[in-house]
């Protein structure tokens, strides 16, 4: 997409000062409603999913231990990958948000709680709380679009190496719990720093991180297997270890891509958030979201990030209040004529990879392209990918400016 | 009487009769648990062994100190004493002090001090009574909904409102309303032994009405078998108690070894009236300070003993940061958690929807109220631990 102050139709042109902030006062009310009635079986749902999962992980690693029999391997494994994504979603990722801090449970607080993720929370909490929650979805200050390795909106710049996102896309998606470790040390700038320039945050950071994978890697692919030995499931016990942790970052990877990547979501330029009030930050919530419509133990799995859209209008409310919220949030949007972005799971997930594909290519290349030209678009593709950094920005603009007077030709012939 | 700390105990049995094979053992016991434990930890990460035993055993040694509820018994229509199982390493108490519970009600821990309202009791248990106050949060659940098997959390006991050893040959109990819980402890305490203390004793018990007397008829009965002299003074029938009736009420109240607890205005025209006559006496106070109204603005107060004027529209952080305190920061906009910090004691006002959250000293629980500084203003006098 192309930030929505770039539009030819901008989606919320419509819509005045007054209306946004009215829009603003109205999402605050619908905030207080939940303060006010937050209380003890909000709490008690907590402590009983943290439980459960206690249960589940203890169980699955249990079972476990006789993996070398394949029924064995089986459940523990389903039941692990399930443990460590009720870990990460709707536990750690919403205690990490302060949803639960109310409850003034030192266990169950912000400040204090530890995930199952080889990210040390406190850097996710930078990473993720401030800078993605703060600025989302504005180009050049929200690092999740893309994460720095892909191209997720037409108003980044293209480089050849967004040709094989959709390869990078997939490694990350498999590893991705370590993608976000390297992403929340802001890695990739980082090393290309000299070592002696780099800050001393960022060495006490990476410590932390590495700390953390060697705890991790300790538990699930020594100290499990070793447990195992006995019967003789040394390797089939951390053959499932690995598997649930794979299962849980493909899962996570999914559910986030869900988000912030299906088609039609909008994006914001810098400029546009300057002196931004409540009620404007509110509506880049709205329309920088998209849900996941589906089952309540889909919304379960997703730990409530199908609620998306309600997710980001209200970070700290306990996360099983999204659900009773969406309605009233919806009718906001209906009212002022905004789009509402919801899907089931496989259709969202489609339209996020469909976004990746089709950004992989330089501006109007795929317009452009047809079955006839197509080996001197490949040829064209191969020059602006060889082309020196300056040669290569007067070329992309050719081609958009191409693809703009055929798209211009075409609408009126239409 | 109370035990001393097991700790102690054991130091001194130690040094005395454990040979040095025997300690060799129990080191490398300990040694053995030490490594046992680390390597559950390394299984459970991020959890700790603690965190998964807490489902199964809160109240075993080594956890955070709880406490389970095995009986509500009424007292009065509006007070009920609460008798609690402690966890294994509550180190015991003298009569008359107090301790620290944290209840969760509606969802959020909350802490406050109670008297404990007996001796060392045989089966190991410790109890509180509680009067419910009018808007009192705590009081009201735990009077009126708390139940049997309900866990509670439990700071060890404090405070210096105690009794002399030797006890003195002459008492003088003052006690108003709930102020009677550590006396009682006191009394049952002393009355427990096999030996009848020979202290002579006046209790001279304050209440609005006679029903709403908590613990009256073991009072009148230590009375009627002359093991106290008991004094009973109901507002309602003999108006309100008039501090130059003392002497009369009490005519050898010089050579007593006095003690008070009850409320604020009492304690205080009591003290004023022991100083002039130039005797001791010996003070609890339940709430140093009463719930004020919160205000605008305040001081906030860091541990390092910065003091800076806050006004009720500026969140304390940018307050802080002017003032040139190096404050943990985030978002700046209530979202990221990233300000947070606790608070000992102070009012605030959240800027976002006007709610205000007051703490009164003593009732922080041990890690103090966690604030977001970036949207909070002051509300009233603030400590921050920074």
């Amino acid at each position: 997409m192309t930030a929505v102050t770039k539009k030819a139709e901008n989606p919320i042109a419509h819509l005045s000062p007054e209306d946004i902030e009215e829009i603003g006062q109205r999402l605050d009310a619908i905030r207080q409603e939940v303060l006010d009635s937050r209380g003890a079986s909000d709490a008690a749902y907590i402590r009983r999913v943290i439980k459960t999962q206690r249960y589940l992980e203890l169980g699955s690693r249990a079972v476990l231990l006789g993996s070398i029999f394949p029924p064995a391997f089986i459940v523990g494994t389903a039941g692990l990958s399930v443990a460590k994504i009720l870990d990460n979603m709707e536990i750690g990722h919403n205690i990490l948000h302060g949803q639960w801090d109310w409850m003034r449970d030192p266990k169950i607080h912000s400040t204090t709680w530890e995930w199952d993720n080889v990210t040390p929370s406190d850097q996710w909490k930078h990473s993720h709380n401030e800078l993605h929650h703060t600025y989302t979805n504005v180009i050049g200050k929200d690092n999740d679009l893309g994460y720095g390795i892909m191209r997720v909106d037409e108003d980044q710049p293209w480089h050849p190496f967004f040709m094989f996102q959709p390869v990078w896309n997939f490694i990350n998606a498999c590893f991705f719990e370590y993608g976000i470790a390297a992403y929340d040390l802001e890695l990739g700038k980082n090393l290309k720093t000299p070592k002696e320039k780099r800050s001393a945050e960022f060495t006490a950071n990476s410590k932390a991180v590495l700390a953390k994978i060697r705890k991790q890697a300790a538990k699930d692919y020594v100290v499990h297997p070793l447990l195992s030995l006995p019967t003789g499931s040394f390797l089939p016990t951390l053959a499932a270890n690995f598997t649930a942790n794979i299962v849980r970052n493909l899962w996570t990877h999914s559910v986030i891509m869900c988000g912030h990547f299906p088609e039609g979501v909008e994006t914001f330029e810098k400029k546009s958030i300057e002196g931004e009030t409540r009620g404007e930050w509110y509506l880049r919530q709205m329309l920088g979201s998209a849900n996941i419509s589906g089952s309540k133990a889909l919304h379960m799995m997703s730990g409530n990030l199908s609620h998306q859209i309600e997710h980001h209008l209200f970070p700290d409310l306990p996360s099983n209040r999204y659900a009773e919220v969406a309605p009233k949030v919806r009718a906001i949007f209906d009212e002022y004529d905004l789009n509402y972005h919801t899907a089931p799971m496989p259709k969202q997930v489609a339209s996020a990879w469909h976004r990746f594909v089709r950004l992989s290519f330089p501006n109007g290349w795929l317009a452009t392209t047809n079955a006839k030209n197509l080996p001197q678009q490949l040829v064209a593709l191969y020059k602006i990918s060889t082309a020196d950094k300056r040669k290569r920005r007067v070329m992309l603009k050719l081609l958009e400016r191409k693809a703009n007077q055929q798209a211009a030709e075409y609408v009126p012939a239409a | 009487m109370t035990l001393p700390p097991r700790s102690e105990i054991l130091d001194v049995v130690s040094s005395i009769s454990l040979s040095a094979p025997v300690l060799a053992r129990s080191a490398q016991r300990g040694a053995l648990r030490r490594r046992l434990r680390a390597a559950a930890d390394a299984a459970l990460t991020p959890l700790s062994l603690d965190d998964v035993l807490d489902g199964f055993h809160p109240l075993r040694s080594g956890a955070d100190l709880r406490g389970k509820i095995v009986a509500v018994q009424a007292e009065t229509a509006d007070a009920a004493t609460i008798v609690i199982k402690p966890g294994r390493d509550w180190r015991g108490h003298e009569p008359g002090q107090y301790l620290q519970v944290g209840v969760d009600v509606d969802g959020v821990r909350l802490w406050r001090s109670y008297s404990l309202t007996h001796g060392p009791r045989r089966d190991g248990h410790i109890s509180i009574t509680v009067k419910a106050i009018p808007d009192g949060v705590v009081s009201n659940h735990l009077v009126h909904r708390a139940r049997a098997g309900e866990m509670i959390h439990l700071q060890q006991a404090a405070g210096d409102f105690v009794l002399p050893l030797p006890v003195p040959d002459r008492l003088l109990l003052v006690t108003a309303g709930s102020g009677v819980t550590p006396v009682i402890g006191m009394l049952r305490n002393l009355f427990s032994r096999s030996v009848a203390p020979t202290t002579d004793i006046v209790l001279l018990h304050v209440n609005q009405t006679e029903p709403d007397s908590i613990f009256k008829d073991e009072l009148r009965a230590l009375g009627a078998s002359s093991r106290i002299t008991l004094v009973e003074h109901f507002d309602d029938r003999d108006g309100v108690l008039d501090l130059a009736r003392l002497e009369s009420l009490v005519p050898d109240i010089a050579a007593r070894t006095s003690y008070a607890c009850g409320p604020s205005g009492l304690l205080d025209a009591l003290e004023q009236w022991y100083d002039e006559r130039g005797l001791a006496l010996t003070t609890e106070r339940f709430r140093t300070a009463l719930l004020a109204d919160a205000g605008e603005g305040g001081t906030v107060t860091f541990a390092d003993g910065i003091v800076l004027e806050a006004d009720g529209a500026t969140p304390i952080l940018d307050a802080a940061e002017a003032a040139g305190v190096l404050m943990p920061s985030g978002c700046r906009m209530g979202i990221c958690m990233g300000c947070v910090l606790p608070m000992k004691e102070g009012a605030i006002r959240d800027l976002r929807n006007g709610e205000v959250t007051v703490v009164v000293p003593g009732e922080a629980g041990p890690g103090g109220v966690k604030i977001q500084t970036c949207i909070s203003a002051a509300a009233g006098d603030c400590h921050l631990d920074h």
